[in-house]
């Protein structure tokens, strides 16, 4: 901002304010020709008449105060550029503040720097910051219960599409993961003729789902072992590696539908989890990943087959 | 007295104030709908034209520009006629602004469900929309000053420098914020950009409120306070002092919109001291009604109408205070965008603008039907205390929920610095305000069935005539040639 739009400014907030000062000092005082106070000069439509009775004392010295007080205001924080005798910005004051939260903040992580998140999970102060910053952060996306939605995994179960070791688990919080389910179905078309992308759906739904139309499975498969099989497997269990997901399970991340299914082979699919190591800090992603690792049960090992990752 | 002859022209008038009830009812159903919606989401029924996202400014627009501005046509051009002792400017005129602002309103009425806005608040209309705007205020603004030149009495009575200044102001602002590129007859990009673009909307929007939802409403406020009290005037200089201080300092609170945002910090710290220097100049107004019954307050004991004037100006205090503690920046922090700021819009709205209002068409329709009073005094009475009672459910559920989810937000652990509260946690505290909320928004709403009732009955009783009534000669020694 300029010297002269900075004086503008301020010769409109004078004149404004002085212009409020004249209002209030010339009817305050009455001059000879003045109409008494209750005397009703003029009358309109009747019986429409005014008194000219004086401005209440108290009310004269509530104007009077505001205007003191905001000269007072900003004169100590500033008009334009020019710097109020109080040195403030907006800018400052967050950073003193946001400096204070930091350090109480590093006392509280020190004690968890460097901890693997299966260690912490044991500890309920630990899990207890964790869930306030997933809560916060994580489940925009995941949901505050982190049952996860259409697109966004649910964390309650022992689905791990890119691994479910502590190590793994840390590692999709602080790098973030980007899937990459190419769109399939032109290829699939080229090599199975126009039934290829409804065979190659009822293939996949019979890894879980008994008793889709055997010609169309048996289609299916001969394109699922041509294409599909080199991230999902041979026997579509999966690989945490590229977060392929295992197909022969009850879970799907977009859903079974059938239109859903299709979307996937149409247009692909690109789940995104962001990377939380540079927004949050190493020991805080750490105590979030001790917090979703308790909702985890744990129990269900990966199934046979799959591509684990470690 | 000076001999006059011809009658004032009432059409309009009539015509005005009865889309008044009718749109107060229907902008206020609307707001029961998405009050509702808020506490059963599923009320949207998955119709996009149902969803909140757009019914929301659908209701505002409602009971602002359809119901506030219905009333507001009626009775300044009442006013007008009745204080300048003169008939309108011309009738075509008058007659061309009702249907223009009833197209402008329908227009609203049909788009803003179909999604098509420009995205700014209190100004979503679309540029056709806002041409046809500008058309028809300008045709106000001829009509209203064109009667006040022709006007029979020196002194343009003080209910008519509140309405010009109103008429005025709001050209003004609707024409800078809506300058936009048009991209086809139903989208257009503003003009503005960035933190320019927010200010210059929260100049606008905020004087929307200054001179729409305040200024103009004084004017209101000046006639029927006087009249149905049948006292003077309190106080001229006052008027005269709150008049310049109000009109020249609103225009300087926009900035409080956005505490705390990209807006530079000196903007926002002018934002906030012209709010505060603004509680002196509005408070003027309400004691200048307010003083106006001293002598006559046993008068309320039998006038539900005074009733609804003078708590209409109690209203308007109390929001008039509460908006410039909510501009400093400290309490903005923990208020904005919480629910506070729509308790605090609503005590104005409901309270300030609803009640005088109301008031105001109790106290004109006889008039304009030549009747001695409404259909039903005791109707009046039930109306006030529904409005009055629901008005307070109202804000106060929306209060505690405020500066609830301002707390929550806020809150962090003593012990390690992180946030204790989720979004959706301070969401579900807030759930059972919401019913509260919504319980008052419907016992508002039903005393405006029982108004539109007593409107209905006093159009149907035998004595209504709409014969034009003979203009009052003005006072000799004010008349003017």
């Amino acid at each position: 901002m300029t010297s002269a739009w900075t004086w503008y400014v301020v010769a409109l907030v004078v004149l404004n304010l002085l212009g409020c000062l004249w209002l209030l000092k010339g009817n305050t005082k009455r001059s000879p020709n003045d109409p008494k106070p209750d005397e009703t000069g003029h009358v309109w439509d009747g019986n429409l008449t005014e008194y000219n009775k004086p401005l209440p004392r108290w009310w004269i010295n509530l104007f009077y105060i505001t205007i003191v007080f905001s000269v007072g205001y900003l004169i100590w924080y500033g008009v334009g550029n020019l710097k109020g005798f109080g040195h403030w910005s907006s800018k400052s004051e967050w950073a003193i503040d946001n400096a204070a939260e930091e350090a109480r903040l590093d006392d509280t992580l020190k004690l968890y720097a460097g901890k693997s998140i299966d260690v912490l999970a044991k500890d309920p102060n630990a899990v207890s910051i964790g869930r306030a910053i997933f809560i916060n952060r994580c489940a925009a996306c995941h949901g505050s219960g982190g049952h996860g939605a259409i697109g966004f995994p649910d964390l309650t179960d022992d689905v791990w599409h890119w691994g479910g070791t502590p190590n793994r688990i840390l590692e999709t919080i602080q790098e973030g993961r980007q899937a990459a389910m190419p769109a399939w179905a032109s290829t699939l078309t080229a090599q199975g003729g126009a039934t290829a992308v409804d065979d190659t759906i009822a293939y996949v739904l019979s890894l879980s789902r008994p008793g889709q139309p055997a010609d169309a499975v048996e289609r299916g498969e001969k394109l699922f072992a041509g294409i599909c099989v080199a991230c999902h497997g041979p026997q579509g269990k999966g690989n945490q590696v590229v977060g392929a997901p295992d197909l022969t399970d009850s879970y799907w991340l977009y859903g079974s539908s059938l239109a859903s299914l299709h979307k996937t082979l149409n247009e692909g699919r690109q789940g995104t989890m962001p990377a939380w190591k540079t927004i949050l800090g190493d020991t805080r992603t750490r105590l979030v990943g001790a917090y979703v690792w308790t909702l985890s049960p744990h129990k269900e090992p990966p199934p046979a087959g799959a591509v684990v990752a470690e | 007295m000076v001999g006059v002859e011809g009658s004032y022209s009432d059409k309009v008038i009539r015509q005005f104030a009865v889309m008044t009830v009718v749109w107060g009812v229907v902008g206020m159903l609307v707001g029961v709908i998405i009050a509702a919606q808020l506490y059963w989401p599923g009320l949207d029924f998955d119709i996009p034209w149902l969803s909140y996202g757009r019914l929301r400014p659908l209701h505002t627009n409602a009971v602002i520009f359809a119901f506030g501005g219905s009333a507001l046509f009626a009775t300044s051009l009442y006013t007008v006629q009745r204080t300048c002792h003169v008939r309108l400017l011309s009738d075509k005129l008058a007659s061309f602004i009702f249907w223009g602002w009833q197209l402008v309103i329908v227009a609203a009425a049909i788009t803003l469900p179909l999604g098509l806005t420009q995205g700014k608040e209190y100004a979503e209309l679309e540029w056709p929309i806002d041409i046809l705007i500008t058309i028809v205020w300008v045709a106000y603004g001829v009509l209203f000053f064109g009667t006040i030149a022709k006007r029979k009495v020196k002194h343009i009575y003080v209910a008519n420098w509140f309405y010009g200044a109103y008429i005025i102001t709001i050209a003004l602002l609707h024409i800078v914020n809506n300058i936009a590129i048009p991209a086809g007859w139903f989208k257009s990009y503003s003009v503005y950009s960035g933190s320019v673009d927010a200010m210059v909307q929260w100049w606008y929007g905020h004087n929307a409120v200054g001179f729409f939802l305040t200024t103009a409403f004084l004017g209101m406020m000046y006639y029927f306070v006087p009249k149905q009290a049948g006292r003077p005037i309190y106080s001229y200089r006052l008027s005269i002092v709150h008049f310049w201080a109000l009109i020249a300092v609103y225009m300087w609170a926009g900035p409080h919109h956005l505490q705390y945002t990209a807006l530079p910090d000196w903007a926002q710290s002018l934002g906030m001291v012209f709010s505060l220097v603004l509680l002196a100049p509005s408070w003027g107004g309400a004691i200048n009604g307010i003083l106006t019954l001293s002598g006559v307050w046993y008068k309320l004991r039998t006038d539900p109408i005074l009733k609804f004037l003078i708590v209409s100006l109690s209203f308007y205090m109390m929001s008039t205070f509460e908006g410039p503690m909510m501009s400093i920046k400290t309490v903005n922090s923990l208020s904005h965008y919480t629910d506070w700021t729509i308790g605090h819009v609503h005590s104005g709205a409901l309270g300030w603008v609803a009640m005088i209002s109301i008031g105001s068409i109790y106290a004109m329709l006889p008039r304009l039907l030549n009747l001695p009073k409404m259909y039903s005094t005791k109707l009046i009475d039930t109306h006030f205390w529904l409005h009055t009672i629901g008005l307070v459910v109202y804000i106060a559920s929306m209060w505690i929920a405020g500066v609830m989810q301002g707390l929550m937000w806020r809150a962090t652990d003593p012990e390690n610095g992180t946030l204790v509260y989720s979004f959706v946690e301070a969401l579900n505290a807030t759930k059972p305000y919401y019913l509260f909320r919504l319980g008052g928004g419907l016992i508002v709403l039903s005393g405006m069935l029982v108004m539109g009732w007593n409107v209905y009955k006093t159009f149907r009783m035998k004595a209504v005539s709409t014969a034009p009534q003979p203009l009052l000669p003005p006072d000799a020694a004010d008349a003017r040639a």
